[in-house]
């Protein structure tokens, strides 16, 4: 594919604003995209692939998409495929507490404080995953 | 004809994790739903209308529907109305600032004092839609 632009590893999280898990998986997609690995990930609105949006879907079926979703809806994860794209990995936010259960999150505006470590925690579990998609052709 | 009182309003926000105006519209959405007007609203997750089944999609029949969008491309009022049901009303964050003379965060994330006119202004703006919407009903 001629590629004008470089690959990106699109990150696209959950955007419920109903449980904290959503809040978790969008608190990750952040820490992923403006700290641990800026210069390999891309982030965009989920709701724009449910309105069709013509520079989302490109985004996402010329890059490999890694979702996170918030809740077993897996609503970042279909509306991904609903488009035609495919999932590179897709993840469950309510995983990264159970592999690090002392960093209970909670709050659904913003995170409590155990929330934010444990998006850092899932953000570097995730980023070996964002070098070995980025670095895929 | 039977006479049904409407005493729930709902509210479909526009998650834009890409964008600062999306966290405004979060933190807006949930002061009103935890805050201001805890007894007369109610949520859904935007992307249910496609994830979700029949229920979420007749969302916007149950309810009159106040959508809040952090821009132009109106990604909630779009999907609203295309997959569930015309919004009652349509509040769109830059216009909202504009009136009150407001300028759009700079951060996603981490919103504290800096921050607080912004969603204030929002939320009001949203409580009074509430209001007007069941006065109408």
């Amino acid at each position: 594919m001629d590629r004008t632009t470089p690959r990106k590893v699109v990150i696209l999280p959950c955007s419920g604003i109903g449980k904290a898990y959503g809040a978790l998986a969008r608190e990750t997609a952040y820490e992923l995209a403006e700290r641990v690995r800026p210069e390999k990930t891309a982030l965009t609105c989920l709701p724009l692939l449910v309105i069709n949006d013509p520079d989302a879907k490109k985004l996402v079926l010329e890059n490999p998409v890694i979702t996170i979703d918030g809740c077993p809806r897996d609503c970042a994860r279909k509306s991904l495929e609903a488009v035609g794209a495919t999932v590179a990995q897709a993840c469950q936010a309510i995983k990264f507490y159970m592999a690090h259960k002392d960093l209970k999150p909670e709050g659904l505006a913003q995170l409590n404080e155990a929330g934010r470590k444990l998006a850092k925690v899932a953000a570097e579990d995730l980023a070996p995953t964002v070098d070995r998609l980025a670095a895929e052709e | 004809m039977m006479n049904i009182q409407v005493t729930k309003v709902g509210i479909v926000s526009c998650s834009g994790e890409e964008r600062p105006e999306g966290t405004v519209c979060r933190m807006a959405c949930r002061r009103v739903l935890d805050q201001l007007r805890p007894n007369e609203t109610v949520t859904i997750c935007l992307p249910l209308f496609i994830a979700g089944g029949e229920e979420e999609r007749a969302f916007a029949s149950k309810y009159p529907t106040i959508t809040v969008d952090g821009c132009d491309k109106r990604c909630a009022a779009k999907a609203t109305e295309t997959l569930s049901g015309k919004p009652s009303r349509s509040l769109l964050v830059p216009e909202i600032l504009e009136k009150h003379g407001l300028a759009v965060p700079t951060a996603r994330r981490d919103y504290g004092p800096d921050e607080e006119p912004v969603v204030r202004a929002v939320a009001d703006e949203i409580a009074k839609a509430v209001d007007q919407t069941l006065e109408e009903a």
